[in-house]
């Protein structure tokens, strides 16, 4: 235990230095101080959580998923430890920890663990956490420099959740839902809408093939990327039938979805059937911690969007941060910006820093032709503005409506005078962090660091 | 000039790993935008390759388990007429994970893909780590010194046999085995057999050779094929080139 409080106390200092120095963000320096002190601190320290943790892991949607969690475990008087600023490696979960420590470590200022966690670090993270429930969303193909093939981590997880309790499982992902496989009573959640299936499976479904036998998949409904109602035809594996369900489901642009949960309609604040996916989870979830269905519904729709997801400031004409870094997740937000009407100015910023993946390939696997009939103008950005502008050129946008400005201030100077009425960002994950510096900076943003 | 750009893509629905599509995208804008016909078609597991119906074979990269399926299928189906088509000098061009099988072999994990043997060269996977990054190497085409420029991202080591010619020289990354300097492989009987270990897509930031592969596959000359405004394919190459460090 001298280790533990060593470790904390070291750990708060370099936390109280980076926050003065004013770098924001997230940071996971302070639990990498720890854990270095004390290898086992993410162990004894969830450990004083007095209402146990729950983690929740996805290739898309963890950090809203998480959010739309809190939302509701709060209006039960659960005080969370959360690792809110999305900081989800080991490193980050413990920095979260140490922020509430206090004591040396003795006494946590929350009860109840709250974490997401990267899917590479699952297994890790819940050995030592050895949580109540774990919330598993999808999986996506997904910076493949970094974390490999889809099927590693599927065999990856399937080797973490064997026999587990407490499992919650996307029915709609046949990758996610055969997890379930070995487990005791696992809780599925899912889709049931046929007015949202999409005509066949999109490009950059991973997923067809079945995960017992290998056979392909026959779809009867297809709602995003691989998620849908399939079937192995070859060894019969199918859908299971989910307990939570979304029906009856209303897009509205970016700016909200609506749907129909056990005879109940739920008004999210956030836009696209993939923010029905992550409420739906939140829901299995939260139903199953023994939350009560107003509670749900109530915290679902208090939820704000999370950091640059489909968030709006006014920068003098509205516009809105719409995180993308993979191409299932990609194709939603274009899918979901479609809907928003014929004329829209956007920015596109893709950096290849290493938490963007620094292989740019996969926005050639996103259907930015969704789009290319409803763009006025498109700016390119970052460090591979080049390679976005060229891939919407090979969409069929015309050429004279793309600019390329690697540098993100002008382009973002450049795509504010581009018009009035709203403008699009869409950026990648470390060109949404530079953004919301710069945007701070200006005095247009407040810090998110929290 | 003919008219018609025909490419048939290997397994378009297993073997598209690192978005092969762009590849693919590349030859058929460029071939619109010069008033060529295009015609795209696929062929997949138990399906037989006309070897005389297409220019351009395209093979791509694909996850472990679709790769093994696709060697045997390959070996076992289409041997035979991928080599009546090198003969024949259509572009066969295959890349990553359709590289590795264009060879005698690729050994992983104790067992042995087959390879169709278009080219002399064996693949063998190491424990060592993957070989990942951004990539660069000089190639000589037609006389012309040129920069292709992508990522690579393979666990397998490619080795050429002695008689056979690489791709290009690396100039910065792995290549072919992270020793040899080397990269990729070109050859086959008419010389149209073109391996390569670089994607990111490959032709998107490179589209000078999607324009030597379009004119080698309806045997002319690069110079034949009419420009194009190509002010942004050119900022893509310098910016896969600076990714690189060269």
């Amino acid at each position: 235990m001298i280790r533990l409080a060593a470790g904390v106390a070291a750990a708060k200092a370099v936390g109280t230095l980076a926050r003065t120095a004013g770098r924001g963000g997230g940071t996971s320096l302070p639990g990498k101080v720890l854990t270095r002190v004390e290898p086992d601190a993410i162990r004894h320290l969830s450990a004083r959580l007095t209402r146990g943790s729950v983690v929740i892991s996805a290739t898309n949607g963890k950090t809203t998923t998480a959010a739309m969690v809190a939302s509701i475990l709060e209006r039960t008087g659960a005080h969370l430890v959360h690792n809110r600023a999305g900081a989800n490696m080991a490193g980050g979960i413990a920095s979260t920890l140490a922020g509430a420590a206090r004591n040396g470590g003795r006494r946590l200022t929350g009860d109840f663990g709250l974490f997401e966690v990267d899917e590479f670090w699952l297994g890790q993270v819940a050995e030592q956490v050895e949580p109540r429930a774990m919330l598993l969303g999808n999986l996506f193909r997904d910076q493949l420099d970094r974390y490999g093939e889809l099927e590693t981590i599927a065999d990856r997880w399937a080797a973490i959740v064997r026999n587990r309790a407490g499992l919650v499982l996307n029915a709609d992902d046949p990758l996610v839902a055969d997890l379930g496989r070995n487990a005791p009573e696992p809780v599925y959640f899912g889709v049931d809408d046929d007015r949202l299936a999409l005509p066949e499976l999109q490009h950059a479904s991973d997923s067809k093939h079945c995960r017992r036998c290998g056979h392909a998949y026959t779809y009867s409904a297809v709602y995003l990327a691989h998620l849908g109602h399939y079937k192995c035809p070859n060894c019969g594996q199918e859908r299971p039938t989910p307990t939570v369900v979304a029906t009856n489901v209303q897009l509205n642009g970016i700016r909200n979805a609506a749907f129909d949960l056990d005879g109940r309609r739920v008004e999210l604040p956030l836009p696209g059937l993939y923010n029905v996916y992550n409420a739906l989870g939140a829901a299995a979830l939260t139903l199953k911690l023994g939350v009560g269905l107003d509670d749900v519904i109530a915290g679902l729709q208090a939820v704000a969007p999370a950091f640059g997801r489909a968030e709006t400031l006014d920068l003098g004409r509205p516009t809105s941060l719409l995180l993308v870094k993979n191409p299932a997740g990609a194709n939603e937000v274009l899918r979901t910006l479609a809907l928003e009407g014929t004329e829209l100015d956007l920015l596109g910023v893709l950096n290849d820093r290493v938490a963007d993946g620094r292989d740019v390939s996969w926005v050639w696997d996103a259907d930015w032709e969704l789009l290319v009939g409803s763009v006025r103008s498109f700016t390119a950005s970052g460090t591979r503005a080049a390679e976005l502008a060229l891939r919407m050129k090979y969409a069929g946008l015309d050429p004279t409506k793309i600019t390329v400005i690697d540098n993100l201030e002008h382009g973002l100077d450049h795509a504010l005078r581009s018009g009035d009425g709203p403008l699009y960002v869409i950026p990648t994950y470390t060109a949404l962090l530079e953004l919301r510096e710069l945007l701070t900076r200006r005095g247009q943003a407040e810090a998110y660091w929290r | 000039m003919a008219d018609v750009l025909r490419v048939c893509a290997f397994y378009p629905d297993l073997m598209n790993i690192y978005a092969d599509r762009g590849n693919l995208q590349l030859l058929q804008r460029r071939a619109q935008w010069r008033g060529l016909g295009f015609e795209l078609s696929g062929v997949g597991l138990g399906d037989e390759l006309d070897p005389d119906a297409h220019d351009l074979l395209y093979i791509g990269g694909g996850q472990d388990r679709d790769q093994a399926l696709c060697a045997e299928d390959m070996a076992t189906n289409k041997r035979a007429a991928l080599h009546h088509a090198a003969e024949d000098g259509k572009v066969i061009f295959a890349v990553c994970g359709g590289y590795q099988l264009l060879g005698h072999a690729y050994e992983l994990d104790g067992t042995k893909l087959p390879g169709v043997g278009l080219v002399d060269l064996e693949t063998v996977r190491e424990d060592g780590p993957r070989l990942i990054g951004n990539v660069a190497i000089e190639l000589e085409l037609d006389g012309t010194r040129h920069v292709l420029a992508g990522f690579e991202n393979h666990g397998g080591r490619t080795r050429l046999g002695a008689h056979t010619r690489p791709l290009g020289r690396v100039l910065k990354g792995h290549g072919n085995d992270g020793r040899s300097g080397f990269e990729g492989v070109r050859g086959g009987p008419r010389d149209t057999v073109v391996g390569t270990y670089l994607h990111g897509p490959l032709l998107p930031k490179n589209a000078w050779f999607a324009d030597w592969l379009t004119a080698t596959a309806l045997h002319r000359a690069v110079s034949e094929l009419k420009p194009l405004d190509d002010r942004l394919e050119d900022a893509a190459h310098a910016a896969a080139r600076r990714a690189a460090g060269i």
